[in-house]
């Protein structure tokens, strides 16, 4: 069994991510690494991660998750995550996991804005 | 029984299929998207800490009635290390595998009930419910 890759796409000088489908562990990590090449070869300063598609977010998805937020802006790129949906929301926070200095937004058009805020342009 | 399924945990593609089985039960008894998104994290997680920690077991869901109501039950059992001092485990914060796999707290505070079973070099059974409201 093997779950296709999720697809990165270049806007400007942003990455857009739409996770669309359940993500199982080796597609998770799949995604830290392309994500963090993907920043390295566009010198993209900035991603949006877009989870409305997501319908629940354990803390293993929730650790790779914060980690490539952390890895991208190590290497200079901020992450704003959004589209959470509410019982995402309720299941992090009650298992513990409040994803604290996380930027986030509404959904994909608020989160551009934020990130272009963010990026002062 | 038909009201159980089971699935083996004994790799990461399990854990898919144990959290997939359980939201569809929990699916299938009427529970909303929240008590879903609940069910299936802490599926999640106690799948995860059995193929991280025993290295395998399984996972089984239970539809389960008592009187008028119906509920979920999610039995995880491992014939692993075992847990040797369970008030520990389920202190916020604790973890052996660095944040990866669940805190025990969090599984309980997603569910109504929990129980915890575990011997050391035995094995470990836990037991969590959700009811329907």
């Amino acid at each position: 069994m093997r779950s296709p890759r999720i697809p990165i796409l270049k806007l400007h000088n942003c990455l857009l991510v739409s996770i669309q489908w359940e993500l199982d562990d080796k597609t998770a990590l799949q995604f830290q690494e392309d994500l963090l090449n993907k920043i390295h070869v566009t010198s993209a300063n900035g991603v949006v991660i877009d989870l409305t598609s997501i319908d629940f977010i354990d803390s293993f998805i929730a650790k790779v998750l914060g980690d490539v937020i952390d890895m991208s802006k190590l290497m200079g790129a901020k992450v704003v995550i959004t589209g959470i949906q509410p019982a995402v929301a309720i299941t992090l926070i009650e298992l513990g996991i409040g994803l604290n200095d996380v930027l986030t937004a509404i959904d994909l058009e608020k989160g551009l804005e934020k990130l272009q805020q963010e990026l002062g342009e | 029984m038909e009201n159980q399924s089971c699935v083996k945990i004994i790799n990461e593609w399990d854990i898919v299929a144990a959290r997939q089985l359980g939201r569809n039960v929990a699916k299938d008894l009427g529970f909303g998207t929240v008590d879903q998104a609940r069910i299936t994290t802490a599926i999640s997680e106690l799948a995860r800490n059995i193929y991280l920690y025993a290295g395998q077991g399984q996972v089984c869901i239970e539809k389960i009635y008592d009187g008028g109501k119906a509920g979920l039950q999610i039995l995880a059992a491992d014939s692993g290390p075992g847990i040797s001092d369970l008030r520990q485990v389920m202190e916020d914060g604790y973890s052996t595998s660095g944040g990866l796999g669940a805190g025990l707290p969090g599984v309980k505070r997603l569910m109504d009930e929990f129980v915890i079973d575990s011997e050391p070099g035995k094995g470990t059974d836990i037991k969590a419910t959700k009811w329907l409201r």
